[in-house]
């Protein structure tokens, strides 16, 4: 005992003039928290992870969940989370794996940018009765077109590579079936179909109940090769070659043992119960030369047909990074910043490592552009984008599309618990436990989602509409469109947006 | 069974694949590609029983997501032939480059002579596919390194005293590294075990040096067969289990 108990980190009430004794609490809870004995409900708050379960299912309002109920003594540096990761660390010697996207308070830099307006000349557009153009081409665009003949006689000589035609700039990316349950990627896939938009698999295979929505779905080839075919291949709409992850960048992914159940191991293609281990680098990929020939090799193998994108980590040279991506033959880039989420990682790289995405996409964007090969690859941004305000602003600073994680998964039901690594998300979302799954209605789950993806699209051409752009087009790598309020002088060179008021 | 003959002198991986995937549409039994000089990703997604013969040098990732067919090359090869391979086999009478068979989740590989480093990265096997990559001679540092299934067979054919390379079978979790002689401790990556080789390994080594020897021309295989071997296996399905702590 000689560090002992920490103190709790939710205290947990029930008002028993309230409560009515339905019990479900008690069957809502994986976590145990709540026990029924002798009429009356009785809790252990120290198993509580604020998922918010009980509270969503409690038809009284009877209970209520308070966060850090003893204060440690305070101080700035010491804070508790500090305290309690040396205790944990104390006791076990290894390292701390966490849940969900960076946990620290950074500033947030979409806080600090604001959006323009029409007042007066240029007037303002409203998208009930003029056309706005929120149809978004992910892929390589020509650098020129040639044409032979003449008058009606006139022929296109270039030869167009694929593009994907999205009705939204908005995706969702890549959650494994592993990472979350299938009746989560299921849903997430009927809302992409009715959305006009698509989907990433992850790396966790495609499940054949996902193949009626094939045409929606990205396949993911990462490090581990995991669930990989010719098959797999030319299933999905295109291919995302996955080099790193903006929740823990530079290393691999290990799904532990446990998570690997029947249909699992199926979709990966590895036996039940084993460690599925994706290494940090690709084995095949060394270098910018390596990278290309995965590239080719994944075009080579589908006929060319299909766009293959590369997706990074935001880290410090990222643009040198993409501007080697765009020259390797892939069709887009996916930039995710230190802010996205994730099933589990190391809490030292989710809190320490990586940049923000507004940072890396405005500097993505600038090299490309300096370098004349915007063109060759459109630009995806993810992580940490949290409503359609944020989609806007990181269009405006040269963003072709975004991929949404979270807030897609916050539309089924997630509270942001952060505890997805334990396995027992009550909402059905990351989790294989057959009863937590079911928990997961797939027809109001993708109708949940499809509406967020609806009200982000109205939000993002009122927006449009308001500043007298009528094209998603107009809007994309348009800075001036943007004004930094408290940024400092250094970040708004990188992000090449004038002050508020400027 | 029809045979195409396609000369691939000067030309480029796409068009040559494309003569390919045409010939095995329209039923050809063999596909005998002449003058191949450094052209990648032959038969890379080609999916049948077809045989393909490669004369020259193919250039890296040959049979790349190759589902079926069998290609038997008469030459070296460069880096990653059978890369994340499916099924089938690939026959090469020469040697190959680094990270052969990488990924490879099913099927067979079999080399006449030497390969480069990383050997058979992370196989991994699955239900009725299990991967099988034969090296006659010498492999170089890192071999099954990250190992998930399957089975690499060192036969090191001219090589005099104990496998010299190092990181062998680092972080391996799965599948069975074989190799004749014998492999000292220091040059053992981490989180693996070396036993003599156990009946059952003897079991699957004896049909595979069989075909190896089918293949490449060695009349008795029996002194082969009946060597002294030790086999490599993972000290723990959950190499990493220890490593971590949740929040």
């Amino acid at each position: 005992m000689t560090i002992g108990s920490v103190p709790v980190r939710f205290r947990i009430a029930v008002d028993h003039d309230q409560c009515m004794l339905c019990g479900r609490c008690v069957e809502n809870c994986p976590y145990d928290v709540f026990r029924k004995d002798d009429g009356r409900i009785f809790v252990n708050s120290r198993k509580c992870v604020a998922c918010h379960r009980c509270i969503a299912m409690c038809p009284r309002d009877a209970i209520s969940i308070r966060e850090r109920p003893v204060d440690y003594r305070s101080h700035p540096l010491w804070t508790p989370e500090v305290r309690e990761a040396i205790y944990n660390q104390a006791r076990t010697g290894r390292i701390i794996l966490a849940g969900m996207g960076n946990a620290l308070p950074y500033p947030v830099i979409f806080d600090r940018l604001v959006l323009d307006a029409c007042q007066v000349t240029n007037p303002s557009i409203d998208p009930l009765r003029e056309p706005m153009e929120l149809r978004t081409y992910i892929g390589k665009k020509p650098g020129k077109l040639e044409f032979s003949g003449e008058g009606e006689e006139t022929s296109l000589l270039t030869e167009l590579t694929p593009n994907l035609q999205l009705e939204t700039p908005i995706m969702i990316g890549h959650m494994s079936y592993g990472a979350i349950s299938l009746n989560a990627q299921l849903s997430l896939a009927r809302a992409v179909t009715m959305a006009g938009t698509f989907m990433g698999t992850g790396e966790g295979g495609l499940h054949e109940s996902l193949h009626p929505y094939q045409d929606r779905i990205i396949v993911q080839v990462a490090s581990g090769r995991f669930g990989v075919n010719i098959d797999y291949l030319e299933r999905g709409a295109a291919i995302e070659i996955k080099i790193g992850q903006g929740a823990k960048p530079g290393i691999g992914g290990h799904l532990p043992g446990e998570k690997v159940c029947a249909d699992v191991s199926c979709t990966r293609m590895i036996p039940e119960g084993s460690d599925a281990i994706s290494p940090a680098p690709h084995h095949d990929i060394y270098s910018i030369e390596d990278l290309k020939q995965l590239v080719r090799a994944l075009k080579e193998a589908i006929e060319w047909k299909k766009p293959v994108f590369v997706k990074i980590a935001a880290v410090h040279n990222a643009a040198a990074i993409a501007a080697g991506i765009a020259r390797s033959g892939a069709d887009a880039v996916v930039v995710d910043g230190f802010r996205g989420g994730t099933g589990a990682a190391p809490r030292v790289f989710r809190d320490h490592v990586g940049i923000p995405v507004e940072a890396a996409i405005a500097s993505v964007d600038a090299k490309l552009r300096s370098q004349g090969i915007r063109n060759e690859v459109s630009i995806i941004a993810s992580g940490g984008i949290r409503e359609s305000a944020d989609v806007a602003k990181i269009i405006a600073l040269g963003a072709d599309a975004v991929y949404i994680g979270t807030a897609a998964l916050v539309a089924m039901g997630c509270r942001v618990c952060g505890t997805c690594y334990r396995g027992l998300c009550p909402w059905g979302i990351a989790t294989q436990r057959p009863d937590l799954v079911a928990r997961l209605e797939p027809d109001t789950a993708s109708a949940n989602v499809a509406n967020l993806i609806h009200a982000w699209t109205l939000e993002l051409s009122e927006l449009m509409g308001a500043a007298g752009i009528n094209s998603i087009e107009s809007l994309r790598g348009n800075r001036d469109r943007l004004r930094g309020y408290l940024l400092d002088e250094g970040i708004m060179k990188v992000l090449d947006v004038k002050p508020v008021g400027a | 069974m029809d045979r195409v003959t396609i000369d691939a002198a000067g030309m480029h991986y796409t068009p040559l694949n494309r003569a390919i995937r045409k010939a095995v549409a329209e039923g050809a039994g063999e596909i005998v590609l002449e003058n191949v000089l450094g052209q990648r990703f032959i038969a890379d997604g080609i999916r049948g029983e077809v045989s393909i013969i490669i004369h020259g040098v193919p250039g890296g990732d040959l049979g790349m997501f190759m589902s079926g067919p069998t290609c038997t090359v008469y030459g070296n090869c460069d880096h990653a032939p059978g890369n994340t391979m499916d099924s089938g086999s690939i026959i090469i009478h020469g040697s190959a480059g680094d990270a052969v068979a990488h990924s490879m989740r099913g099927g067979r590989v079999f080399v006449r002579d030497d390969i480069g480093y990383r050997g058979g990265i992370h196989m991994k096997q699955y239900r009725e596919k299990r991967p099988v990559l034969v090296v006659g001679g010498s492999p170089r540092a890192f071999l099954g390194e990250y190992m998930a299934g399957g089975l690499i067979l060192a036969i090191r054919r001219n090589a005099g005293g104990p496998l010299r390379e190092r990181g062998i079978g680092s972080g391996i979790h799965g599948g069975r590294i074989i190799i004749r002689g014998d492999v000292h401790e220091q040059f053992l990556g981490v989180g693996t075990r070396k036993s003599p080789l156990s009946s059952e390994g003897r079991e699957e080594l004896a049909p595979l040096i069989r075909d190896y020897s089918a293949f490449f021309g060695i009349d008795d295989p029996d002194p082969l067969i009946g060597d002294s071997y030790v086999e490599i296996t993972p000290a723990s399905s959950r190499p990493f289990a220890s490593k971590y702590a949740w929040e």
